[in-house]
């Protein structure tokens, strides 16, 4: 047992800190893109359109049952190799879409059974003043499913800004990518990615901060 | 004007209207009474295809819709052309008082904001919840709830307003006040068509009262004809019940 090189971890700090910008930009554009792919869907699930279903329902099978690290090397690795255009792709682009992907076949279930559950007389109200179905959904029916689902998807947010650390793999210098470079250098291995988990466990805090406040907005036509 | 003919409907086999026929001159107040189950909400839900009919056609002004084949467009039209005021009041609940009154003016009929929210005020002055205008439904009790409803549907300046049961889900207390909203509809002779249990309120606003049984039609006249001199035997059962 060897005492922890406190001083090489206060270090490391400000390198990794460098590395925030990126993580959070790649899990805020993956989050962004996978709502609205996964509330297209949810919405698609519920009102059935029939060619199309089948596909939302193939690809959410898919998203769901394969290893977010499974999909990251078969966009990055393997997609290239069969689609010529894809050949200029970088590893942040891959990893957004896979992390949208991914994120936006379990999104999209959330958002299903939120929307499964706003009360019948929502829709009949909604239908009775001559609502479209795109008006109901727009204006009644997913603004009350989102405070349903907001805390499942701010988990999916949470989960996403750790699964950006996948990135690494696909050759990202990202805050895992920059750790393990640094430890490699120094053979710190413990304080490197001790310090990085930390930095990672404080952004998801700080987050829960942000859930908070947005399931009080949410809910305050709800409250007594 | 409006006109129904020979409208059906059932649920799971079972005949819930048998072939309704009803016309309804502008501005005609009329109160539908019976047994529960007979079709009652269900006619009303069926003019607006809430619930679907099956066979039969609804005219509304210049407009005829086939109940089998409507289109979804037929459908948005007629139910554009009606407002419906729900038992359980079915507000919206992620807008305000004010906000359930303008949505359907801006969204559906593309009123400018402006023109919707001064009449949205003008209403909740009218129903008397000027100082609710920024509550959501969680916030208001039962009564001012289906008042606001009841605003809601008089905002839409619709052709026809349905009450389907508008009073039965209310505390008693809260009763009073919403039937003085709608003797005040009635006034400004607004065509209704209501379902209630409020045999009182019937006999003093209704122009006629139909009296509905097994899906059918069975009789129907002026309330003092209807309560007083009720010629079908089943129209003298029900009222016998219901004191």
């Amino acid at each position: 047992m060897r005492a922890l090189d406190i001083d090489y971890m206060l270090g490391l700090v400000p390198v990794l800190l460098g590395y925030v910008p990126l993580t959070l930009a790649m899990a805020a554009a993956a989050m962004v893109l996978a709502l609205v792919l996964a509330s297209l869907m949810a919405v698609e699930r519920v009102v059935k359109i029939p060619v199309l279903d089948s596909f939302v329902k193939l690809f959410i099978s898919f998203f769901r049952g394969t290893p977010l690290l499974v999909q990251l090397f078969l966009f990055y690795y393997g997609l290239p190799q069969v689609v010529s255009a894809l050949s200029q792709i970088n590893g942040v682009t891959a990893a957004i879409m896979g992390l949208t992907l991914h994120f936006s076949a379990y999104m999209a279930e959330s958002i299903r059974a939120a929307i499964l559950g706003v009360d019948r007389s929502q829709w009949e109200a909604s239908q009775a003043v001559g609502m479209t179905q795109g008006q109901m959904m727009a204006r009644i029916v997913l603004p009350q499913a989102a405070r349903v689902a907001a805390p499942t998807l701010v988990n999916y947010f949470i989960d996403m800004i750790k699964g950006t650390s996948l990135a690494f793999t696909l050759g990202v210098t990202e805050m895992m990518g920059a750790t393990q470079k640094e430890a490699a250098g120094s053979f710190l291995y413990f304080e490197a990615f001790l310090v990085v988990a930390v930095l990672y466990w404080i952004i998801v805090e700080a987050l829960s901060l942000v859930q908070r406040g947005v399931e009080t907005r949410l809910g305050k036509a709800f409250a007594r | 004007m409006i006109e129904i003919t020979g409208l059906t409907k059932s649920f799971g086999g079972a005949k819930v209207l048998a072939g309704i026929d009803l016309s309804i001159a502008p501005g005609e107040r009329i109160v539908i009474i019976g047994p529960s189950g007979t079709g009652k909400s269900t006619l009303l839900r069926c003019l607006n295809f809430l619930d679907r009919p099956e066979a039969g056609t609804i005219r509304v002004g210049d407009m005829t819709v086939d109940a089998g084949g409507a289109s979804k467009a037929e459908i948005l039209a007629l139910r554009r052309r009606t407002a419906f005021v729900f038992q359980n009041y079915a507000l919206f609940a992620n807008k305000t008082a004010r906000q359930n009154i303008t949505e359907a003016l801006v969204t559906v009929q593309k009123k400018p904001r402006a023109e919707a929210e001064a009449r949205a005020d003008a209403i909740l002055r009218e129903i008397g919840l000027a100082e609710k205008a920024g509550s959501y439904p969680a916030a208001l009790s039962g009564g001012q709830q289906q008042r606001v409803g009841i605003g809601r549907a008089m905002a839409l300046d619709a052709e026809l307003m349905l009450f389907d049961e508008p009073t039965s889900a209310l505390d008693p207390e809260w009763v009073g006040e919403v039937l003085d909203l709608m003797r005040r509809v009635a006034q400004e002779r607004q065509t209704m068509l209501i379902v209630t249990h409020e045999m009182q309120f019937a006999r003093e606003i209704a122009d006629r009262v139909i009296f509905m049984e097994g899906g059918r039609i069975v009789e129907q006249g002026p309330p003092a004809q209807i309560f007083d001199a009720p010629r079908d035997a089943r129209t003298r059962d029900f009222l016998r019940r219901v004191g």
